[in-house]
């Protein structure tokens, strides 16, 4: 059977895999963009992102039961909790703000550290099942395979964030300030915000991404031990790959890595641990040959 | 005068210091000799981090992937090819150097904060591969049941913790003092020059990245060479030893030391680990809260040791010296980053 | 007639702004050279070309013969082209003395090459007599960071120098001097080996005629005048064009 299907069309057996890359790719996107906000407008690197994203795992996995109102209820829940720990971990950073990234980003990592133990402490050591709701449960027929619906419809989904996300940046004041600070973080000093106030509402923005990516996509990358350490790797692959210049260049990384984490993984299981690696590496090599046109030699 | 005075106060604590660490393996049991052991393991990394950090100015949190690459690469040595510490040693230390010169051309043309976030992906990607590349690294269970060492051709087998715990303190204090005799050359000196303003140096006619480069790949081969010593001290290794925690804590050892500072880093980086090592022991379970909350408390409690990290030395009163240019490397970075 | 740096036909915008429009510069071996002209007729552009940092849309420039328009600061520091900056750029956490031996290794070779330390030896020696030199003997010890501006300003002088230059570019040295310290640095700046050329940007006029031989004068990015420092002092151009600038 599936010899019979290779052979009519070369590209079927990578479908699924690929459809699977778009679906982790806009969920890595999502989860990303919160940390590019953070390190481009505040100027923070956040070790405690993944932390952010793990509190929507558990969230879901706690709140849903199958039922479409368990679902709203748990993204409300999830949003909201990790935005106010992004709050309190801008409190946090209060003190050092005048200090060194160095000392940001151990300070963040203690948070991540203590929160990941709260929430093993609340939740348990195992990896807890999440529930989707009953109506996405089962598989829809894509071009004559079965695909999970509930990933098809998380596409759609993360795919109307994405857009959501990119008007708010392009069209909104507030959007027009981020990239405004992105370009030049002097500016943001110029405009008579208080920098406690811009990190707070920074890293309250940053975890309502990050925790709403978390709520979502627990059934995909689902909430465990190891889910802040992979969720924020793979959000600063994105940000090493993606620059801070774009969303466009986010969201190209990030799907960029769902497919070499699906696809990739598929078209070349032996090289599959490598393959992460090596899109970082021909990614700076480019980038440091574009830094060499702007006059950086030796 | 005085600082005569300070140089000799500081000579003789590390002598002290030294004598205590010999006679440490007969004060204390055989579990804790072996901990000890790995304790000079992982100071030795916390040195190639403060090599980076503080005298070249990249601060890093993926010297474990060099480390890992070292202890991988003895572990194979020493199962397969020779029982002989010191291949073994220099076996680690290449395969360390070699990982950190495949990622110069990740880190060295990235400044600050951005490097931080380039060697932690990398350190992360180290560990990924070794969970998956099974024939090699035996995947998340690790390789075990590594054979004892002979230091050197014709020397007896190390059969116990004391004789392995020796044999680290002796790697570990002929590494520092090699690394304490470059740092006195021209190449300290310039790699010092380089964190205070690196266009100046570039104006001189210097080839920074050259030399960066060059520092990278030194501090790779110490964090190899640490491997090693990990391999000989356990026994035994897997990819947990070299997670992101442990960049994260000897990073902040390394702080904790005054960055720039040899000798800080491996007593910041030994008492970090102690202290994660003692928590996990008097409190399972709840080790990772208190250990975080320490953190947290360290940083506060830190800001001049973090302030020299930067090389940001600059006397009250006198103007900063090149408003013109970003005082801060930081800030210039995330220019570099858009395009 | 060819010189020891040859600029030809320089120009650079920024954006719809042409800082330098077409500008020729040649300076040869032990030249005085002074670039005077109102604030942002492009003097410290001309100079950042020269220099490396920036690079020309059009143009090229020669030294020693050799174009030298594709290379960065490093590249042209280690060919003898030296600058120093508005604002003294020192290494703060460095001894006065480290500072000089930093500036002096990449054109430092020692006799005995491969002998360890040799470099650092000989950088080491030339270290001592600059500093004399320079007034700076008493500070040798003292990190960069600590010295008063004029001493750091007399400091990177001696960088410059240890580094073996044979053009000197000098971008308002006098900045942020008081009335006694400017005098040492004439008197330093006079004092300079024949063999090094100099290029002096600067805004006080009777530094310039007290240093130079031959003043250049930029006015919106373009050469309004060259010429001797008396042809100038008496040009009506330069007038007219010093007092609509300067008013």
């Amino acid at each position: 059977m599936i010899a019979v299907a290779a052979g009519t069309n070369r590209i079927d057996p990578y479908l699924i895999p690929a459809l699977d890359g778009v679906a982790y790719g806009l969920l890595v996107f999502v989860a990303a963009s919160g940390l590019v906000f953070c390190f481009g407008v505040a100027n923070i690197l956040n070790l405690a992102h993944g932390l952010l994203y793990a509190i929507g795992g558990y969230t879901a996995a706690a709140l849903l039961d199958g039922g479409w109102a368990s679902l709203a209820l748990a993204l409300a829940v999830g949003v909201l909790a990790a935005a106010t720990t992004g709050v309190l971990l801008a409190g946090l950073l209060t003190p050092v703000a005048a200090g060194n990234h160095l000392s940001q980003a151990l300070l963040t990592f203690g948070v991540a550290l203590a929160g990941g133990s709260l929430l093993v402490a609340g939740f348990g050591p195992d990896n807890p099942q999440v529930q989707v709701p009953a109506a996405l449960e089962g598989s829809v027929t894509v071009a004559g395979h079965r695909y999970a619906a509930y990933r098809l419809v998380f596409i759609v989904v993360a795919a109307v964030l994405a857009v959501a996300l990119y008007l708010v940046v392009r069209r909104t004041r507030a959007g027009m300030l981020v990239r405004a600070a992105v370009d030049d973080p002097e500016m943001v000093a110029c405009l008579g915000v208080s920098p406690a106030r811009i990190r707070a509402g920074v890293l309250a923005a940053a975890g309502a991404l990050a925790g709403a990516a978390g709520v979502l996509g627990a059934p995909i990358i689902g909430p465990g031990t190891g889910t802040a350490d992979t969720v924020l790797l793979l959000s600063l692959v994105v940000v090493v790959l993606g620059g801070l210049g774009s969303m466009a260049g986010t969201l190209l990384a990030a799907l960029a890595i769902g497919e070499i984490q699906t696809l990739g993984v598929a078209l070349l299981p032996s090289a599959a641990p490598f393959l992460l690696f090596a899109a970082m590496a021909a990614v700076l090599a480019v980038r440091a040959r574009g830094l060499a046109g702007r006059w950086r030699t030796a | 005068m005085r600082g005569e005075v300070i140089r000799r106060v500081r000579g003789g604590i590390a002598a002290l210091v030294l004598v205590g660490l010999v006679v440490a393996p007969w004060m204390v049991d055989d579990y804790t000799t072996a901990i000890l052991a790995r304790t000079l393991a992982l100071a030795l990394v916390g040195v190639s981090v403060a090599l980076l950090t503080g005298v070249a100015g990249m601060p890093t949190l993926g010297q474990t992937a060099p480390y890992a690459a070292g202890a991988y690469a003895c572990a194979v040595v020493g199962s397969r090819v020779s029982d002989v510490g010191v291949v073994q040693l220099v076996v680690a230390a290449a395969a360390g150097a070699l990982l950190a010169a495949l990622t110069v051309p990740l880190v060295v043309h990235a400044r600050g904060v951005i490097v931080l976030m380039i060697t932690l992906a990398i350190g992360e990607l180290v560990v990924i591969v070794l969970g998956r590349w099974r024939s090699v690294t035996g995947g998340t269970d690790g390789l075990a049941g590594i054979p004892a060492i002979r230091p050197f051709w014709g020397l007896p087998a190390l059969a116990n913790d004391q004789a392995r715990y020796l044999y680290a303190l002796a790697v570990v204090a002929t590494l520092v003092g090699a690394v304490l005799v470059l740092l006195r050359t021209r190449a300290g000196l310039v790699l010092r020059a380089g964190r205070d303003d690196e266009t100046r140096l570039r104006a001189s006619g210097h080839r920074v990245a050259l030399h960066l480069s060059g520092a990278h790949i030194a501090a790779g081969a110490i964090a190899g060479a640490a491997g090693s010593l990990l391999v000989v001290a356990q026994q035994y290794i897997s990819p947990a030893d070299f997670g992101f925690d442990t960049s994260a804590l000897l990073l902040l050892g390394v702080v904790i030391g005054g960055t720039a500072s040899v000798g800080g880093a491996l007593v910041g980086a030994a008492l970090v680990i102690a202290v994660r090592d003692w928590l996990f022991g008097v409190l399972p379970g709840h080790a990772p809260l208190v250990l975080g909350a320490l953190f947290v408390a360290t940083v506060y409690l830190l800001p001049t040791g973090v302030d020299r990290a930067r090389g940001r030395l600059r006397p009250p009163g006198v103007p900063p010296l090149r408003p013109d240019q970003p005082a801060a490397p930081d800030q210039a970075t995330v220019a570099e980053l858009h395009r | 007639m060819t010189g020891l740096l040859e600029a030809q036909q320089i120009s650079v915008r920024y954006g719809s702004l042409a800082a330098l429009d077409g500008v020729d510069l040649c300076i040869h071996d032990g030249q005085r050279h002074a670039l005077i002209g109102p604030n942002g007729a492009g003097k410290t552009t001309l100079l950042n070309v020269l220099g490396g940092s920036t690079r020309p849309q059009r143009g090229t420039v020669r030294f020693d013969g050799r174009d030298v328009g594709r290379l960065g600061p490093a590249a042209r520091a280690r060919r003898g082209i030296n600058r120093i900056h508005q604002r003294p750029a020192v290494f703060p956490t460095l001894t006065a003395t480290e500072n000089v031996v930093v500036a002096a290794l990449p054109r430092i070779i020692p006799r005995r090459r491969w002998w360890p330390g040799g470099r650092r030896r000989a950088a080491q020696r030339l270290a001592g007599p600059l500093l004399d030199q320079m007034g700076l003997t008493a500070v040798a010890a003292v990190p960069a960071g600590h010295l008063a501006h004029g001493q750091r300003r007399q400091l990177e002088i001696a960088m410059a120098l240890a580094g073996r230059p044979r053009l000197l570019l000098l971008d308002e040295p006098a900045a942020g001097l008081s009335a006694v310290e400017v005098g040492r640095l004439v008197e330093l700046l006079q004092a300079l080996p024949r063999a090094v050329a100099v290029l002096l940007v600067e805004h006080r006029l009777d530094l310039v005629y007290a240093l130079s031989d031959t003043v250049t004068v930029l006015r919106d990015g373009q050469t309004l005048a060259a010429g001797t420092p008396d042809e100038i002092r008496t040009s009506p151009l330069v007038r007219q064009a010093y007092a609509d600038g300067v008013a």
